[in-house]
C-alpha cells in the first residue's frame, strides 16, 4: 500500500519566546486597526482569514487537498442568512446554525471520499461542491441570482449593537479569534499529533494501529464546520449571502489564500488572506484584471515561494538559526 | 496441541494473473523466533503485507493465536497485537526521533481523537518514549528530525517504535539490511532480547544472523513453501541450496 497522498513539505511554525510577544503585537493592531482603516474591510479580511485557516487544518495539517470549501462556506452562508432574516434568529445562534450546516454537510462529503486519495479525493469535493452550487441556484430560500439581501445584523445581547460598523467589527475579531484558538488547540492536540504523523507516512500510522480514514474524516468534518463558521460570519457582517459564496472560484481563492500565505503554517492563512482581500479591493477600479494578477501571483508562487510567504520566511530565520549555531 | 501465533491456509496472492504468494500454509509457534527466508522475489514481503493486511489475499485464510483476521484492516490487525517494520525504512520524517516513538505509545492512551486536548497530555509518555530509544542506542538524536538520521538509525528508529507498541506478534522485514557490522551485533541481541515472551517472525538475508536467531526456518520459493525446519536441516537441504544457488545467493 503506497500512499499517494498529497506530500506537503510542512514549513516551519513559530514557536518560540517571541510568540506571546508577537500575538499580543498583533492583538492590539486588531484593537487600533478599525479606527485607521474601513471595518468592513477589516471584517472581509477576518472572514477570509478564518475561512483560510479552516482549510489550511486540513491541507496544511493533513495533508488533504479539497476544491470543494466554497461548499460549507457559501451553504453556511445561506443558512445563516436564512435564520437571521425570516427565522428572526440573532447573530450569535444564526452563526451556530452556519456552524452546523457546515459539519453536517463536511460529513456528508467526507464519508464519499475519504477513501479516495490525493486528487481523487480534491475531484469528488469539487463534484460534491458544484451539486451544493446546483441546489443554492435553484432552491427557493436561496433567493436565486439576487441571494438572500438585508440580513439584519442583531445580537442576542441586547446592549451590543451591531448595527454599527466598529461593533460589528469587534463581534467578527472575537468569533475569529474563537475559531482560531480552536484550530491552534486541535493542531496541538493529541489528534493534531496523529494528524502529522498521517500526513507523513500513512501506511506506516495504519500499521501502528491507527485506522486513518476515520482521523481524515475527523479531520475533514473540523475544517468544514470552521468553514461554515467563517461563511456565516460573513452574511451577518456584510448582511449578505449570494452564489458568490458558494460557487467554483471560491474554492479555489481559499486554496490561493493558503498557498501564497504558507500552506501548514499557523498564520500564513491570515497573511494570505489579507493580501487577496486588499488587492480585491484597492485593485477593484481595475476590474477583472484583478483576477489575472491573482493568476500570476498564484503562478509565482508554486514556481518561487512553494512554502508561501511565512513559510519562507520561517525557513530563512531557521537558516538563519542553523549558521548562527555554528 | 501445538498453539500457533500465526497460521495461515492456502494463502495466496495474484498480482495481474502472476501469482507472488501461491497456497501457502504458514504456521508459526507462539514463543518461537522463525526465519521467512528465499530468494529475492520469492514473495516473502508479499506475505508480510498479506499477513497485516497491506494486501488483501486473493485467497485463504489468515489465523492469528487461532482466530480468525482474514477480514481485519491493517489497523485492527495492529491492534489485535500484529506488529510490522517494514522493509524500506518507514519513519514519520518531519516528527523529531522522541516523538515518531510517541506516536506508537500514544495508541494506549486511547485520546487519539481528542482535538481539544492540550498535547501537554502526552508528556506522560516521554519517560517511556526514552527508554525505547535508549534500548536501540538513539538516546543522543532524540531530538533530530527522523529525516536527518542514517539508514543504520532510521531501522534502529523504526524498531523502537514497533516495540513501542508491545506487540505480542513481531514481523520484522530485513531488520538488517544496509547495516553495519556493528549495527548488526546491536540489533540482533535487542531481537533476542524483544523476543522472550513474544513470537518473531522475520525475513532476513543475513544467513549468519539467521542461524544465530532463529529456532525455526521456513523457505519459500516462487511464491511457495519449499521446506521448513531448524537451521542444519534447512541448510542440509539440497534443494535449498540450488535455490540460492540459482539466485546467486550463498
Ligand atoms: N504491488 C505489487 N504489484 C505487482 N507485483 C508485486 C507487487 N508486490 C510484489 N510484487 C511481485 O511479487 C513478487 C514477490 O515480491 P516480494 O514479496 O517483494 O519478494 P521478496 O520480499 O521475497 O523479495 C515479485 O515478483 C514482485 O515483483
Ligand atoms: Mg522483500
Amino acid at each position: 500500500m503506497v500512499s499517494n497522498n498529497l506530500t506537503i513539505v510542512p514549513a516551519a511554525t513559530v514557536t518560540d519566546y517571541q510568540v506571546p510577544l508577537l500575538a499580543g503585537m498583533a492583538l492590539a493592531a486588531a484593537l487600533v486597526a478599525p479606527f485607521v482603516v474601513y471595518p468592513i474591510f477589516l471584517m472581509n479580511v477576518l472572514c477570509f482569514a478564518l475561512f483560510a485557516c479552516a482549510f489550511n487544518l486540513l491541507m496544511g495539517f493533513a495533508g488533504i487537498l479539497s476544491f470543494g470549501h466554497a461548499a460549507f462556506f457559501g451553504g453556511a452562508a445561506y443558512v445563516s442568512a436564512h435564520c437571521a432574516k425570516e427565522l428572526g434568529l440573532p447573530a450569535e445562534l444564526s452563526l451556530v446554525a452556519g456552524m452546523a450546516s457546515g459539519a453536517i454537510l463536511g460529513a456528508v462529503f467526507g464519508w464519499v471520499a475519504i477513501r479516495r486519495q490525493g486528487i481523487y479525493f480534491g475531484m469528488i469535493t469539487m463534484g460534491l461542491a458544484q451539486i451544493v452550487y446546483f441546489i443554492a441556484l435553484q432552491a427557493q430560500f436561496t433567493g436565486g441570482e439576487d441571494g438572500i439581501q438585508g440580513v439584519p445584523r442583531r445580537s442576542m445581547l441586547p446592549f451590543i449593537n451591531l448595527e454599527n460598523d466598529r461593533t460589528m467589527y469587534f463581534f467578527v475579531l472575537v468569533v475569529f479569534l474563537l475559531g482560531f484558538v480552536a484550530i491552534l488547540r486541535t493542531v496541538n492536540s493529541p489528534f493534531g499529533h496523529l494528524l502529522k504523523a498521517i500526513r507523513e507516512n500513512e501506511p506506516r500510522a495504519a500499521s501502528l494501529g491507527y485506522d486513518v480514514d476515520r482521523f481524515k474524516f475527523l479531520a475533514f468534518v473540523l475544517s468544514a464546520t470552521l468553514s461554515g463558521l467563517a461563511g456565516a460570519l460573513k452574511a451577518i457582517a456584510f448582511q449578505l449571502a449570494t452564489l458568490t459564496d458558494v460557487e467554483f472560484f471560491m474554492s479555489g481563492e481559499v486554496v490561493l489564500m493558503t498557498l501564497i500565505g504558507g500552506v501548514g503554517t499557523i498564520i500564513g492563512p491570515i497573511v494570505g488572506a489579507g493580501i487577496l482581500i486588499a488587492m480585491q479591493t484597492y485593485l477593484a477600479e481595475f476590474g477583472t484584471w484583478v483576477k489575472a494578477v491573482q493568476g500570476a501571483i498564484f503562478i509565482i508562487c508554486v514556481l518561487a515561494f512553494r512554502k508561501g510567504l511565512i513559510g519562507e520566511f520561517a525557513a530563512l530565520m531557521e537558516r538563519r538559526a542553523k549558521r548562527a549555531g555554528r | 496441541m501445538e498453539h500457533y501465533a500465526i497460521e495461515t491456509e492456502g494463502l495466496t496472492k495474484t498480482f495481474v494473473g502472476f501469482a507472488a504468494v501461491k497456497n501457502v500454509a504458514l504456521k508459526v509457534r507462539s514463543g518461537a523466533l522463525h526465519a521467512l527466508i528465499g530468494p529475492n522475489g520469492a514473495g516473502k514481503t508479499t506475505v508480510f503485507n498479506l499477513l497485516t493486511k497491506f494486501h488483501l489475499p486473493s485467497a485463504g485464510r489468515i489465523l492469528i493465536d487461532g482466530r480468525d483476521v482474514t477480514a481485519l484492516k491493517p489497523s485492527a490487525i495492529s491492534r489485535r497485537g500484529v506488529a510490522r517494520s517494514f522493509q524500506i525504512s518507514s519513519v514519520f520524517p518531519h516528527l523529531s526521533v522522541h516523538e515518531n516513538v510517541r506516536v506508537a505509545l500514544q495508541r494506549k492512551l486511547g485520546t487519539g481523537y481528542e482535538f481539544w486536548r492540550s498535547n501537554k497530555t502526552l508528556r506522560v509518555l516521554d519517560e517511556r518514549a526514552m527508554e525505547l530509544l535508549a534500548d536501540v542506542g538513539l538516546t543522543a538524536y532524540a531530538g533530530h528530525a527522523a529525516a536527518d538520521l542514517a539508514y543504520g538509525r532510521k531501522r534502529a528508529l523504526e524498531l523502537a517504535t514497533t516495540l513501542a507498541l508491545d506487540p505480542s506478534v513481531l514481523l520484522l522485514d530485513e531488520p538488517m539490511a544496509g547495516l553495519g557490522v556493528e549495527d548488526i551485533e546491536r540489533i540482533t541481541a535487542l531481537i533476542r532480547s524483544a523476543a522472550v515472551g513474544r513470537t518473531v517472525l522475520m525475513v532476513e538475508h543475513n544467513l549468519r544472523v539467521v542461524a544465530d536467531l532463529c529456532d525455526r526456518i521456513t523457505v519459500l520459493q516462487r511464491g511457495q513453501i519449499l521446506t521448513e525446519g531448524t537451521y542444519r536441516e534447512v541448510s542440509a537441504n539440497p534443494a535449498v541450496i540450488e535455490a540460492y544457488m540459482g539466485n546467486g545467493h550463498v
